[in-house]
């Protein structure tokens, strides 16, 4: 069994340690005897057919700028492989423009490419802060956030959860993410798949599935480390 | 009204000291609310003018190498190494070293100034000359985003007065334009040594420009080389790490724009002779084993520290933090490659069980997780001789520091 695992624009959306993120499926399929390659996509390159997870973090706004373009060019794509139920995560900027829209501070809207059914109106003030999320399928989620877009979920997707500290989505409606066939959105950093490997194990799952046709068995990891770092990070202001 | 300014401040310093609050934000509060110009009118008149270090990495180790380095010139060197590095913390050093008759007797500043102090400390008061490190991922949580503090060193830049000396190497710094531009730089056997922020995170380089240095690192072994000018130079070095060996050249290529008659070899001599400053490569002795201390803010300068400092020799410690002035997001400990390391003997700090998975995820050993910083220190140093070393967020520097002082320092 071997998993692939598409990285997007790893040198333009990696603000926030979301290298981790990737780490966190690499070596949860490794120490289960899964093989994972990964296989980084960089603006002008082709998206192959056999993927098996899609992952992209955030980056900063000048960065942000030059990935659009490539982005807007691979969306139907990408949109293709998410409604096909490849397992996804986005993060931040990328959780951002995989929506329909974003409507910066100067009332100008830049295009999403449209795969959650959600749109972000820049705000005046950063969120920035641990974040706790429950009611979610996964538990207890622990992240950190900092962006100033305020996300507004539509009828097509659902949250990941809500949130019992921090803002989450926007601040006001206590949702966090978006949820969508196999793919998560979500502001949370930390980054957020090593303190929650039910994430990761959810997403390995669903992509063993997709291959084999059958329900996914995954053996036991031991998770203490990840459970302890998730407690501590729960209680930090 | 000067004089009224000085005996204010200096009475609040008096007061504050003896209410055994050392916070040296007080006294600079006062009078920069009675004074606004407070700092232009005693700074502005040294006869060398106001030097600025500023930039995300090395600011104090750089400021030090810098003042000492003016100061074995034969210069009166005022700096505000209280660390204290907003205007407030200026004005409270001056209030400390200024005579109540006003006199205050030195022929140049160097000010350690963080990127958004350095704007706010320019709107004050002006900057004869601007040393700008570098710019990388530091507390993020703070700044927002690294562009926005490349943007605020330009503006340091812009008014900046006569002249402004950029790292070349940097992708965001060696691009800054100003009246007045002296470059240092890295020769390219070590360019590849040394990431930028970018770097960690891509296949590419892209490449820096190469506009000429007025000095390079050249080589870096048990001995540093130089180039100034056209000469090269060789000393070996007091303080430690790649990271050091580069900013002294930055401190070279200030000291000769400010004092272009200065001997090289004088400079170098006297750079040789540098210790690293406060929690930077301090050495301690405990059970008779060398421990030695070493900040790690971000991770740049992590990735830098590791590669500078880890051999089969010595025992490991890392201390996380995660207070507003280590950075309150840790995410940023997942953009270090710990691979060089191991096994890592105690982590230890708030932030220890983050560390701990981190290291899992590189797949390095770790011995223990003691959170507690005191129980973590004598678990590291209960016995054997083996040199040690211990890398720590700065509110984990300070506090092993509290910890382990009253051992004696190398």
């Amino acid at each position: 069994m071997k998993l692939r695992i598409l990285h997007l624009y790893p040198k333009e959306m990696n603000l926030y340690g979301d290298h981790g993120n990737i780490l966190s499926i690499v070596k949860r399929c490794e120490w289960r005897g899964i093989k994972a390659e990964v296989v980084v996509h960089e603006p002008g390159d082709p998206i192959p057919d056999d993927i098996d997870i899609i992952f992209g973090g955030g980056g900063q706004d000048s960065n942000q700028n030059t990935i659009e373009d490539d982005l807007r060019a691979i969306g139907p794509k990408l949109k293709e492989l998410v409604e096909s139920d490849v397992p996804t995560l986005v993060v931040c900027g990328l959780y951002q423009l995989f929506g329909e829209y974003f409507q910066t501070g100067d009332g100008n809207k830049i295009e999403g490419i449209g795969i959650l059914d959600l749109h972000t109106v820049a705000g005046k003030n950063r969120l920035i802060g641990n974040v706790v999320v429950d009611e979610s399928e996964f538990g207890e989620i622990v992240g950190y956030e900092n962006h100033s877009g305020l996300t507004r979920l539509g009828k097509n997707v659902r949250p990941l959860g809500t949130v019992s500290k921090g803002n989450g989505n926007n601040g006001d409606d206590e949702l966090e993410g978006a949820r969508y066939h196999n793919c998560i959105g979500t502001y949370l950093h930390g980054p957020i798949l090593p303190k929650n490997p039910r994430i990761t194990d959810f997403l390995i799952s669903k992509a063993i599935e997709r291959q084999t046709g059958q329900p996914a068995k995954l053996a036991r990891l031991n998770d203490t480390a990840e459970t302890r770092a998730h407690k501590v990070a729960s209680t930090r202001p | 009204m000067k004089k009224t300014s000085i005996i204010l401040g200096k009475t609040v310093q008096k007061l504050t000291r003896l209410r055994g609050n050392g916070g040296s934000a007080l006294p600079g509060l006062v009078v920069e609310r009675r004074d606004p110009h407070f700092v232009r009118d005693i700074l502005g008149k040294l006869p060398y003018g106001v030097v600025v270090v500023s930039g995300t990495n090395g600011k104090t180790t750089t400021t030090k190498m810098v003042a000492e380095l003016f100061e074995a010139q034969g210069l009166k060197v005022f700096t505000n190494n209280t660390g204290s590095n907003f205007v407030r913390g200026v004005i409270s050093a001056i209030l400390k070293n200024i005579k109540i008759s006003g006199k205050f007797d030195y022929d140049i500043a160097v000010l350690e100034l963080d990127e958004a102090h350095a704007v706010k400390y320019s709107e004050v008061a002006p900057i004869d000359y601007a040393l700008l490190l570098n710019v990388q991922r530091d507390q993020l949580d703070r700044f927002g985003e690294i562009d926005h503090t490349a943007d605020c060193l330009k503006k340091v830049a812009k008014a900046t007065k006569k002249a402004v000396i950029l790292n070349r190497e940097d992708p965001r710094i060696g691009k800054i334009e100003a009246k007045s531009t002296v470059y240092f730089g890295l020769s390219d056997e070590l360019i590849g040594e040394f990431p930028s922020d970018d770097d960690l995170l891509t296949k590419h380089r892209e490449k820096a420009s190469r506009k000429p240095a007025l000095a390079t690192l050249e080589k870096l072994g048990k001995e540093a080389t130089f180039t100034i000018g056209k000469e090269e130079y060789t000393a070996s070095l007091n303080v430690k790490g790649i990271y050091n060996a580069y900013n002294a050249a930055g401190a070279l290529a200030l000291v000769k724009t400010v004092l272009p008659d200065s001997d090289n070899a004088r400079l170098i001599e006297s750079l040789a002779k540098i210790k690293s400053a406060f929690g930077r490569g301090e050495t301690f002795m405990i059970n008779g084993a060398e421990v030695e201390l070493l900040l790690v803010k971000n991770p740049s300068a992590f990735q830098l520290s590791l590669a500078s400092f880890v051999d089969d020799e010595h025992e490991y410690m890392i201390a996380i933090n995660d207070a507003i002035a280590d950075g309150r997001d840790v995410s940023w400990l997942w953009n270090v490659n710990f691979k060089g390391l191991k096994h890592v003997k105690v982590v230890s700090g708030v932030r220890a069980t983050d560390m701990a998975l981190r290291l899992k995820y590189d797949e390095i050993e770790t011995g223990a997780v003691v959170e507690d910083l005191k129980a973590a220190i004598e678990r590291f140093t209960k016995n054997g001789e083996k040199p040690k070393r211990i890398f720590a967020t700065y509110t984990a520097m300070l506090e092993i520091r509290k910890i382990i002082s009253g051992k004696s320092i190398l």
